[in-house]
């Protein structure tokens, strides 16, 4: 072998080793995140996530109480219902109202605004995406809080008052709402950048050809051109309903933190699990059996699982969206 | 006008109306960071540390830049390696696998990172709060955006570029080293770029990485909690007092004007690849 010859199978194997680095960065960290939930699952079991109570126990006991071989306070008890229905019932606000208002600006975007404009209003909507996510907190404390208590909360309740979830106390204006809305904006470039993109490579005949037939303009984008690309669009949808499920803290500035509280309206305050996570640390590591800290490694790990099947769904249905696409344009 | 017409005027309508919720929503955080931003700023911000709910962001703003340096220096050269392999290496369904668990990454929460690194860095390895356990949190978060980044850069290359140098003989290797390394740097680079405005703005992986402090960055790499932009403000919009508020705010406006200035970057790079 010439040095040449070398030189080229060390950079190939070196690059190889460096692209284990992210399997192996996965495997850890899940594997470090399920050693430190078993404790709180075998304490806990199936209570975990149909609980309402979040108790560390009494923190000033002398002996821990032993159940499963696991020692934790007296009467503590570590069930998430309230986050898993917060962070749920946030999500889906956020996909109700984000979406359609997506989906419509991607149309708008492509078919409506002249080149030159959308050429300009894109990148200003794929910034969005970019915002900090405490800013996003910030800008949800100082303007849609105070809008939702004073303006949308009163006036939602008062038109949707024979529909329960609506009907209520407004509050301070945080809570599940204001949560779902911020949510909602986080999400909007997700949709509408992956829409645009897909919309934007539509063949030109089919879309032509739905006109020709007498179809007006909204008809051949509602059903020639979004069919075309639909299971692109869910798999984006998808995508950001994870990045909904696991937003941290702009969620948790805008949630009104509520502990162990299961909303009874849309304007309650909620906690979600990601949100816990960031907020209850600090306070689990007093925990002196340790247990409160593996109980919030459980939520870690429920999140991961979680996301990472909403992820991997919304990627095989956009890389779908792709391929179909692409037989498309090579059948013509 | 026919019902359809109208039905289409309609639609349309919602189209344009939706476009300009959106514009407002972007316009109305630029303007409440910006306005906020800009009356707390001050020349002082830049030069003074923090002290308990007032004084300036020196520390906070030197504590973010060498976070997001570490998680930098840490994630590039293996991302770039990683996605360098995946490109012009791997076999394909090996390359599949690779993208598939670098979307795996790229889709973890933040807060989960910050967990794993409290307890794998913070407490196991006993880093304590410290640069080296934010630099590394953040490296985690970084690292699959910059694998995908660069494999899809020099995949979408002209296929003749590999071709051409498949046809003299040339080592895929030497082809990198040569020809196909300098085609791809743009691309790489929006893709680091990017990395850098997701660092800059990310706060759960750091909470309980970094920890806070008051004072400057002191280049100890553990043991020592050090200050970071996010982290002023989440905790100092909390505080009932409005200097605590006008440091958020300035803190805040920095962030995002960062952010605009490596997305305005990252963009002008893009147009200097060369398209298949």
């Amino acid at each position: 072998m010439t040095r040449r010859r070398f030189g080229s199978k060390l950079f190939a194997v070196t690059t190889g080793i460096a692209a284990g680095g992210p399997l192996v960065v996965m495997l850890v960290l899940m594997g470090v995140l399920v050693r430190d939930a078993w404790p709180a699952w075998r304490f806990q079991g199936l209570s975990f996530f149909s609980g309402t109570v979040w108790n560390m126990g009494n923190m000033y006991a002398n002996t821990p109480i032993v159940r499963a071989g696991v020692q934790g306070a007296p009467g503590a008890s570590f069930g998430i219902l309230p986050l898993v229905v917060g962070t749920l019932y946030s999500s889906l606000i956020a996909l109700a109202v984000g979406v359609p208002i997506a989906l419509l600006t991607a149309a708008a975007l492509v078919y409506l605004a002249p080149k030159r404009v959308s050429m300009w209003l894109s990148p200003v909507i794929d910034l969005l995406a970019g915002i900090p996510s405490v800013v996003y907190g910030l800008w949800g404390v100082e303007v849609l809080a105070p809008f939702v208590q004073s303006r949308l909360g009163p006036w939602l309740s008062h038109v949707l008052r024979i529909a329960p979830f609506f009907h209520g106390p407004v509050g301070t204006g945080m809570g599940l709402l204001t949560s779902g809305l911020v949510l909602a904006v986080m999400i909007i470039p997700i949709v509408t950048a992956t829409t645009r993109e897909l919309l934007a490579q539509v063949p030109r005949l089919p879309y032509e050809g739905a006109q020709a037939l007498g179809l007006t303009s909204y008809e051949s984008v509602r059903y020639v051109a979004f069919p075309w690309v639909s299971s692109g669009v869910i798999g984006a949808v998808i995508l950001g309903w994870g990045r909904a499920l696991g937003e941290t803290m702009a969620v948790l500035m805008v949630s009104g933190n509520a502990a162990n509280y299961l909303p009874t309206n849309i304007y309650s305050p909620i906690s979600t699990m990601a949100s816990t996570v960031a907020a209850l640390l600090d306070s689990a590591l007093t925990d002196f059996t340790g247990l409160a800290v593996h109980a919030l490694a459980l939520i870690a790990v429920t999140l991961l699982a979680i996301t990472m099947a909403t992820n991997l769904l919304a990627r095989s249905l956009v890389a779908l969206g792709r391929r179909g696409l692409e037989a498309e344009g090579e059948r013509r | 006008m026919n019902a359809r017409a109208i039905r289409s005027k309609a639609a349309w309508s919602m189209a344009a109306l939706a476009l300009a919720v959106v514009m407002f929503a972007v316009i109305d955080i630029l303007a409440l960071v910006a306005g906020k931003g800009a009356a707390a700023l001050n020349g002082s911000i830049f030069t003074t540390m923090t002290t308990g709910i007032a004084g300036g962001l020196q520390n906070a703003i030197y504590g973010t830049f060498a976070l997001v340096g570490l998680g930098i220096v840490l994630s590039v050269p293996i991302g770039v390696l990683a996605g360098v392999y995946g490109a012009l290496f791997a076999p394909d369904p090996v390359a599949k696998f690779f993208r598939f668990v670098a979307e795996v990454m790229a889709g973890v929460p933040s807060i989960v990172i910050g967990y794993f690194g409290y307890t794998m860095l913070v407490v196991a390895w006993g880093f304590g709060f410290s640069l080296l356990a934010g630099g590394i949190s953040l490296a985690i978060l970084m690292l699959p955006y910059i694998v995908r980044a660069t494999e899809s850069t020099i995949r979408q290359l002209p296929h003749g570029y590999m071709e051409g140098a498949r046809a003299l003989g040339i080592t895929p290797a030497d082809a990198f080293r040569t020809i196909l390394w300098k085609p791809a740097l743009p691309g790489v680079l929006t893709g680091v770029l990017l990395a850098i405005s997701i660092g800059l703005g990310e706060t759960a992986p750091l909470l309980y990485t970094a920890g806070w402090s008051n004072f400057d960055p002191n280049w100890q790499l553990t043991k020592n909690p050090i200050g970071y932009l996010t982290y002023v403000v989440w905790t100092y919009l909390n505080e009932p007092y409005s200097a605590a508020h006008r440091l958020a705010y300035a803190a805040a406006l920095l962030l995002t004007a960062l952010v605009l200035l490596l997305h305005v970057a990252a963009k002008g790079l893009q147009r200097s690849t060369p398209a298949q």
